[in-house]
C-alpha cells in the first residue's frame, strides 16, 4: 500500500495501510505516545482502499477493507478517513478476534478491580469511561473488553475514546486539547471526536485486572439502581460478544465463569456526573 | 515475491520459512481462505510468539468450523432421511466427515451435497419444509437460469442457522461442453459409516466440544466416530470395493462421500472448468491434499478412467501439473503449458496487503468463466439480461 501506519493497542497489533496520507497523519497524532509492534509483527491489517480506482482522485470515497470485510459496508468520504481506520480496526476485532472473548463494553480499573460496562450504542458507556478516566480509575478501554479465557483477567485495549455529539463537549470541559483528534462532523454517526486515554492508560496497556463488577448503565432516566440476575446476566453478554459463538464452548465456560463470579447491577442515571457519583459509591461497597 | 507466492511456499515446505514477512503471510493466507491450513502446516515449526498466537488461535477455530460442518450436515441429513435417497457431501463438509487430511484446517462455507436429478423436488420441498429459505425470488429471472441451466438448486439459507446449502445433481453447469455422468457419480459414491440411524459422526461428545483446545483435535478425530482418539477407525475411503455401499435403496439415511477418484475430479471441475479461479488456491491445496492421501498405482489409473468417464480429462490433467507446479504435489504431470503459465499467475495475483492484483489477467479469467459457461448467443443474453436488471 502507498502509505502505511503499524500501531500497538493492549495485547494486539494492527497494521493500517492506506491510499492516501491524511488518513495515516491523523492517526498518527492522535495515537502519539503508544508502543509499535515488536518487530513490526500484526494481528490484523486494516486498508484504506478507494471504492473505485479513479475514486483516489474524484471526489475521494474510503472504503474499509482488511483482513474481514463487511461487504455492504458504507464508504467515507476522505475527510473522515480517520473515523474510517478507527472503523477498520473495530471491524478486525468484531469479526476476527479469535483469542479472547470479546464484550462489547468499556472497562475501568481501580486498586486491581475492574468495572465492566455495556450497553446499547448511545447508553453513555464511552462517555463513561472517558469521565472516569479522567477522575482517578484507570481507562481500559471504552469499546471492547478482552476477556482471558484461561485466567478470567480482563486486559486492557485503550484505543482512542470516540466520543459522539453530546459527549464532545463534556469531555473538553475535562481534558486538555492536545489529547483529542479533529472533530468530524456529519459522519452516519452524527458529530465524533477522538480523544486519547491519558498517559496512565497508554503506560500501563500490558497490565490486566481482575472483573469486579458488571454494570448496564442507561442515560436519559431518573438515578435507580437495580440487582440483575445471572441468567439475564449471561443472556445480555452473549448479545454484547461478537465472538462468543465462533468460540464454541471455551466462550461458554469462560462467560458463565464471569457471570457466577462477578456481581450486576443495572444503573439509571439523568447525567454523568450522577453515574460517577454512584460508581464511586459501588467502589467503596466492593472494598468493604 | 507476491504474498501468494510466499503462501505457496509456506504451505508447500513449511520448514523453509525462517525469517520472512509474517504480515504478508498472514494477510495472503486469510484472503485466501487458507489461515487454518496454514496453521497446520506450520505446526511445530519456530515462528515469532504474535504469529504462534495467530496460528494457535486458527487451529482452536478449525475444530469449531468442523463441528459447524458437521451439525450442518446432519441437520441435511435428518431433513431428507424419509426419501429414502443418497445423499453425497461434497467439498468441504466431506473432507471434514470423511476425516481426510483434505479437512486439516479448511474452511467450510456453505453445505454442498449432491442427489439424483430426478428427485430434485421432492429435496427441495424437504428441505425448505425444514426450514431452509429461498434466496432468490420464485419464478425471478435467477431462480429460472438456476432451475433450466445450473447444476444445482438456487441457493437455499436455513432461517435459524444462517447456513447455506448448494443442491447439486451435477456438477458442472448443464451448459458447460464437458457432461459429467451424474449417474455414476451416485453409484461410485461411499457410505460414511457412523451415519444413519445409530449416526454419530455429527454429534459424537468426542467432537469438537470435547477439543479444550488440544491442538491436535482434528487429527486426532479425522477418522469418523472415533473413541477417544486412541484407536482412530480405519479410513472409509481406503476400503476399496467392499466399503462401496450397496446400490442406493428405499430407506437409506446414510451420509455418502463421493469415491476417491470422483472427489479429485469434481475438485478439479470446480477450480478450472467453471467460475473465474478467484480463491483458486484454496481449491489447489485440495487438490494436493487428496492426490497425496490416495496416491497409489491403481488409484492414478482410476483418476485417469474417471476423469475420462466424465470428460474432465482435460481439467484434470491441468490440476495435477499446477499442483505439481505449485505445492509440489508428487504426481507425474508432465510439463506446464503456456496456458498453465497464465492459470499459475492467476492464482498468485495477490500481494502481501490481501489484496487482489493484476486486473487485466482478472478480467481474462472472468471472461473465460462465463465462455465456460454458455454458448456465446446465451452468453449474450444471460449478460444483456443481467445489465438490463441492475
Amino acid at each position: 500500500m502507498r502509505h502505511e501506519l503499524a500501531l500497538r493497542i493492549g495485547p494486539v497489533a494492527f497494521r493500517i495501510g492506506s491510499a492516501w496520507r491524511s488518513p495515516l497523519d491523523a492517526l498518527a497524532r492522535l495515537y502519539a505516545g503508544y508502543p509499535a509492534p515488536e518487530d513490526g509483527l500484526c494481528d490484523f491489517t486494516v486498508r484504506l482502499e478507494p471504492e473505485r480506482p479513479w475514486r483516489r482522485f474524484i471526489r475521494p470515497s474510503v472504503a474499509i477493507r482488511g483482513d474481514y470485510i463487511l461487504p455492504d459496508a458504507a464508504p467515507l468520504s476522505l475527510a473522515h478517513g480517520l473515523l474510517a481506520a478507527e472503523m477498520g480496526m473495530n471491524l478486525q476485532m468484531a469479526l476476527g478476534q479469535r483469542t479472547w472473548l470479546l464484550l462489547h463494553a468499556a472497562t475501568v480499573e481501580k486498586d486491581g478491580r475492574a468495572i465492566v460496562m455495556t450497553g446499547e450504542s448511545g447508553a453513555g458507556k464511552s462517555t463513561l469511561a472517558a469521565l472516569l478516566g479522567e477522575r482517578g480509575w484507570r481507562l481500559m478501554g471504552d469499546e471492547f473488553a478482552l476477556l482471558d479465557i484461561g485466567s478470567g483477567a480482563l486486559l486492557p485495549f485503550p484505543r482512542a475514546i470516540s466520543l459522539k455529539n453530546g459527549a464532545i463537549g463534556v469531555m473538553e470541559a475535562e481534558v486538555e486539547a492536545g489529547r483529542f483528534g479533529p472533530r468530524l462532523a456529519g459522519t452516519p454517526k452524527g458529530d465524533i471526536r477522538h480523544l486519547r486515554p491519558n498517559a496512565e492508560a497508554i503506560a500501563r496497556m500490558d497490565e490486566g485486572a481482575k472483573p469486579a463488577l458488571i454494570l448496564f448503565p442507561r442515560f436519559g432516566e431518573a438515578a435507580a439502581v437495580r440487582g440483575v440476575g445471572q441468567a439475564e446476566v449471561f443472556m445480555r453478554l452473549t448479545q454484547a460478544s461478537t465472538n462468543y459463538v465462533a468460540l464454541g464452548r471455551r466462550g461458554f465456560d469462560a462467560l458463565t465463569d464471569l457471570v457466577r463470579n462477578v456481581p450486576a447491577l443495572a444503573i439509571d442515571y439523568p447525567d454523568t456526573e450522577t453515574a460517577v457519583g454512584l460508581i464511586a459509591d459501588f467502589r467503596r461497597e466492593l472494598a468493604a | 515475491m507476491s504474498g501468494a507466492a510466499l503462501l505457496v511456499r509456506a504451505l508447500r515446505e513449511p520448514g523453509s520459512i525462517g525469517a520472512c514477512d509474517w504480515n504478508a503471510l498472514i494477510g495472503a493466507a486469510r484472503a485466501e481462505q487458507l489461515l487454518g491450513s496454514l496453521a497446520f502446516r506450520m505446526e511445530g515449526q519456530a515462528v515469532p510468539a504474535r504469529v504462534e498466537a495467530i496460528f494457535a488461535a486458527a487451529r482452536r477455530e478449525a475444530a469449531h468450523v468442523r463441528t459447524r460442518a458437521l451439525w450442518e450436515a446432519e441437520m441435511c441429513r435428518r431433513a431428507l432421511a424419509p426419501l429414502g435417497i443418497p445423499v453425497i457431501l461434497m467439498k468441504g463438509t466431506a473432507f471434514h466427515a470423511a476425516g481426510l487430511d483434505a479437512s486439516l484446517g479448511r474452511s467450510v462455507g456453505d453445505l454442498d451435497i449432491l442427489v439424483p436429478r430426478d428427485r430434485l423436488d421432492a429435496v427441495e420441498a424437504a428441505l425448505v419444509e425444514a426450514g431452509w429459505e429461498r434466496l432468490k425470488e420464485a419464478g425471478g429471472y435467477d431462480d429460472s437460469y438456476y432451475r433450466r441451466w445450473m447444476h444445482e438448486l438456487p441457493p437455499l439459507i436455513h432461517k435459524d442457522r444462517d447456513r447455506m446449502i448448494d443442491v447439486h445433481h451435477t456438477i458442472l453447469p448443464l451448459t458447460a461442453r464437458p457432461r459429467p455422468d451424474a449417474a455414476a457419480l451416485i453409484e461410485a459414491s461411499v457410505i460414511l459409516p457412523g451415519t444413519g440411524r445409530d449416526g454419530q459422526v455429527a454429534m459424537s461428545p468426542g467432537h469438537g466440544f470435547g477439543s479444550r483446545g488440544e491442538p491436535n483435535l482434528p487429527i486426532a478425530t479425522r477418522s469418523g466416530a472415533v473413541e477417544g482418539g486412541q484407536h482412530p477407525a480405519p479410513h472409509p475411503l481406503h476400503h476399496s470395493p467392499a466399503a462401496n455401499g450397496p446400490p442406493p435403496h428405499p430407506g437409506e439415511d446414510c451420509l455418502r462421500v463421493l469415491a476417491p477418484a470422483d472427489m479429485v475430479v469434481h475438485a478439479a471441475a470446480h477450480l478450472l472448468a467453471d467460475g473465474d479461479l478467484a480463491g483458486g488456491l484454496r481449491n489447489l491445496w485440495d487438490i494436493d491434499r487428496l492426490l497425496r492421501e490416495f496416491d497409489s498405482p491403481d488409484f492414478r489409473a482410476t483418476l485417469a478412467a474417471r476423469a475420462r468417464l466424465h470428460q474432465l480429462d482435460g481439467p484434470v490433467a491441468r490440476a495435477l501439473r499446477l499442483s505439481s507446479r505449485l505445492y509440489g504435489t508428487p504426481v507425474a504431470a508432465g510439463r506446464l503449458t503456456l496456458a498453465d503459465r497464465l492459470f499459475e499467475a492467476r492464482l498468485l495475483a495477490r500481494n502481501g496487503w490481501g489484496q487482489e492484483r493484476r486486473k487485466l489477467l482478472r478480467f481474462a479469467f472472468y471472461l473465460r468463466g462465463h465462455w465456460l459457461r454458455m454458448p456465446p448467443l446465451m452468453l449474450a443474453r444471460h449478460l444483456w439480461t443481467k445489465a438490463v436488471m441492475r
